[in-house]
């Protein structure tokens, strides 16, 4: 149930910030990426052009997708310079 | 306390000055360009410790009032007709975020034909922006006023503009009661905001797009806040008025209790208009007068325990409302009056657009017609007064 | 020094995911890595336009940075009064850190609606960052032409028909009108280069008074190419000299980046839909005449460098 308007902030503020991860944009996707670790030399570029904050990096290593908000653009396999990223057809 | 002779421009000033917001952000515009003015010299002067932003226009003007004020600013700008109207798009916006920012208005009619004297018509288009509306009736009370309105604003969290007739008050030198700077200060005291952007360890999103899901709920809450403030402008003029001897309610009745034809009348004509009273009252005539100080909140209570027992009401309007049945205030005050069942009837005077003067034999020529229609006299429901026909 | 991605990867995304613009959005790009730069201590004042609508869609907001966004036209002068009220609440010991202060507009919001309320901000020299995320159209109504439209593009108010090919007017120079205004820094940038466009945002910050920064932020919904495409788009309009990455330092200009060997326009136009009438032959003048106006543009800013030197 959405509050009513007696609960909701003054002024229309929202007051969490960053509240938009708790919307997903996961299923947005037709294709997903998948990334051959072996191939990856961390060099984080699919993390600099991600548009969906979708790659997960953990102290400078390259560790996967997001998959709950990546839309699935390919722009990470495009750029990644080793072709460790593959784009697969999403399996409903 | 001091007495000085000043015009509503100059006290207007002086009153911005013994407020020191934190930001005025201004566009100079006739009949208002002296506030803006007086207010820079402050500042260049050292008098007030003002962050003044000197905008390339009013849109921005309030654009950067609206900044100031979520980041917890007290804000303040001055403007007029073509300026008001140029605004008219960001004064909704900064009645829905609720920041309480204070206009200096000076009331000038609208264009086309371009005109730089009074009429009621700009803040008239600004009526359902959700900013309380205050209208004087000297320069006393636009200097009380816009102390009065910073307080109003942050307890209702609305913005307030006060407005004085221009050139009519604007221009014209009246003896006014300056208060100290200290008292102000001490009946102001700290300004208070709903919320800040300038607290970057708990980041707030402001003006975010609100669909179908939540925009009703965010407009029926501000229309709360607008329902809630009747009470919290009686309470400001009622405290003002204990401190410092000058009263003020939502309304200004004159000798309306026991008068039988009413006018309904704002801002200066209200002075000349209850001369004319006086007037017709020695000789024996049931006259009387009811001055609207608010107009936005609407204040209906009053309207109706001031008017319902009148035989006849007389509404002046300084403004056409072109909607080809009568001026605004008319069609407030005949609204505001449907629930009592056997209503008075409402004529209404549309007269003064564009400056143009009214003369006490004009009102008294008013009453003079009302009482004919008292007596059973038909007259037309919409009249113009003053204009050559 | 350059950027480090396994530093700055180590922060909190300041523009959250989670926010609704188009897979594959060169403006969400554009959002994270300045973001990145800029850090927490930032209030960002945004125009209406598509990154405003994606990003805070009530009750979600991608912003973990203070964020007021109040109407189309005035993001420069909505920041004006933001910086005001925090120069006079300082002065008062009311706040005490430093924070940025970055207006982020569309094109629509930059070169056509905001320009006045920029010029003037400019002008008066509040200390801001401006970012102009430039799309070269109208995309948050359906990509409707705009000043930032480039000669011969397709835009649903400059239809390419059977008898106007498009567009028919070169762009607005932008960059060059806020750097006449002789504001400390001016800057073009496109995220295909990341560490020039964070350099820059760097800088931006840093300088005392007003700084811009036009970046190219390809669409590819209203560009009408493939999404996995978009810094590929943004980097081959860089090589082709189209979006020259320079900047204009206290007046002086300074190419940041200069392609040794730059690529004919064309292979920039054939990657996208927008232009693809302007390939029938009776169109081919277009292309020329393209070719030929950023050649010009490019020697001129050429002749600014050296006159800088």
């Amino acid at each position: 149930m959405k509050e009513g308007w007696k609960e909701l902030p003054i002024g229309a503020i929202i007051k969490e910030a960053g509240s938009s991860i708790k919307f997903e944009t996961g299923d947005w996707r037709t294709r997903k990426p998948v990334l051959n670790k072996e191939k990856c030399i961390n060099c984080l570029f699919c993390w600099v052009f991600c548009p969906d904050s979708s790659i997960i990096v953990e102290n400078g290593e390259m560790k996967g997708f997001l998959y709950s908000h990546c839309k699935g653009c390919g722009i990470c396999a495009e750029e990644c310079p080793v072709k460790a990223i593959e784009m697969v057809k999403e399996e409903v | 306390m001091k007495i000085k002779a000043l015009t509503a421009n100059e006290a207007m000033a002086e009153a911005m000055r013994q407020i020191n917001p934190d930001v005025v952000a201004a566009y100079p515009i006739t009949p208002a360009t002296e506030i803006v003015q007086h207010f820079a010299s402050f500042v260049a002067d050292g008098l007030v410790t003002t962050e003044f932003v000197p905008v390339e226009s009013e849109h921005s003007a309030m654009s950067a009032c609206i900044g100031a004020a979520a980041a917890g600013a007290r804000v303040m700008t001055s403007t007029a007709s073509q300026g008001l109207a140029l605004m008219h798009e960001v004064l909704y916006i900064a009645a829905a975020l609720r920041l309480p920012i204070v206009i200096c208005e000076i009331n000038r009619a609208l264009s086309a034909p371009i005109n730089i004297h009074c009429d009621h018509s700009d803040t008239f288009g600004a009526r359902d922006s959700g900013w309380i509306q205050i209208y004087s009736e000297d320069s006393q009370e636009a200097y009380d006023s816009v102390i009065q309105a910073v307080k109003i604003a942050e307890e209702a969290f609305l913005p307030v503009m006060v407005t004085a007739d221009g050139f009519i008050l604007s221009h014209a030198m009246q003896r006014i009661e300056v208060l100290e700077d200290e008292e102000v200060k001490e009946f102001l005291g700290e300004p208070k905001t709903p919320y800040t952007v300038l607290d970057t360890d708990n980041p707030i999103t402001v003006g975010p797009l609100d669909l179908q899901d939540y925009f009703f709920e965010h407009k029926r809450q501000e229309a709360e806040a607008m329902r809630l403030a009747p009470p919290i402008i009686e309470k400001v003029g009622k405290e003002f008025g204990e401190r410092f001897g000058r009263y003020y309610g939502l309304v200004d009745p004159y000798r309306l209790e026991d008068a039988e034809v009413a006018v309904v009348v704002m801002g200066s004509t209200a002075g000349t208009a209850k001369e004319v009273v006086d007037k017709l009252r020695e000789e024996g005539k049931p006259a009387g007068l009811l001055r609207m100080r608010v107009l936005r909140p609407l204040p209906l209570k009053e309207i109706v325990e001031n008017l319902r027992d009148k035989k006849v009401i007389g509404v002046m309007d300084r403004a056409e409302g072109m909607s080809g049945f009568g001026g605004p205030l008319y069609t407030e005050i005949r609204s505001g009056l449907y629930d009592v069942p056997s209503h008075p009837p409402l004529y209404n005077y549309i007269y003064g657009l564009g400056g143009r003067d009214i003369k006490p034999e004009e009102i008294e020529e008013i009453f003079k017609e009302l009482f004919d229609a008292a007596a059973g006299k038909e007259i037309p429901l919409v009249n113009y007064k003053g204009v050559r026909e | 020094m350059p950027f480090d991605l396994k530093e700055l990867s180590k922060e909190k995304d300041l523009f959250a995911p989670g926010h609704r613009a188009c897979a594959g959005c060169g403006p969400a790009i554009v959002m994270r890595q300045i973001m990145a730069v800029a850090g927490k201590d930032t209030v960002v004042g945004f125009a209406t336009g598509c990154m405003e609508v994606v990003s805070t869609i009530f009750p979600y907001t991608a912003w973990r940075v203070p964020y007021i966004h109040v109407a189309f036209e005035n993001a420069a002068a909505v920041i004006s009064g933001v910086e005001a009220a925090y120069k006079a609440l300082k002065r008062k010991g009311k706040i005490n850190k430093k924070i940025n202060f970055i207006a982020i507009a569309g094109d629509g919001g930059t070169y056509d609606i905001g320009i006045q309320a920029l010029s003037g901000a400019l002008e008066r020299g509040h200390n801001f960052l401006y970012v102009c995320y430039d799309n070269q159209a109208y995309m948050n109504t359906g990509i409707q032409r705009s000043g930032a439209t480039p000669l011969g593009a397709h835009t649903t108010t400059s239809p390419a028909g059977d008898v106007i090919p498009g567009k028919v007017q070169w762009r607005k120079d932008l960059t060059e009108i806020v750097a006449a205004h002789g504001i400390p820094y001016a800057a073009q940038a496109s995220p295909s280069h990341w560490n020039d466009l964070m350099e820059k945002v760097k800088k931006a910050l840093e300088t005392e008074g007003p700084a811009f920064i036009n970046v190219l932020a390809p669409c590819p919904v209203g560009w009408y190419f493939s999404p996995e495409r978009t810094i590929k788009i943004a980097k081959l309009a860089v090589d082709t000299l189209f979006w020259p990455l320079y900047e204009v330092e206290n007046g002086k200009h300074r190419i940041t980046y200069k392609p040794r060997k730059p690529k004919p326009v064309e292979e920039w136009l054939k990657e996208q839909g927008r232009f693809r009438h302007l390939f029938q032959e009776k169109n081919r003048w277009i292309i020329e005449e393209f070719q030929r106006q950023v050649n010009e543009r490019w020697e001129r800013l050429l002749r600014l460098e050296e006159a800088s030197l």
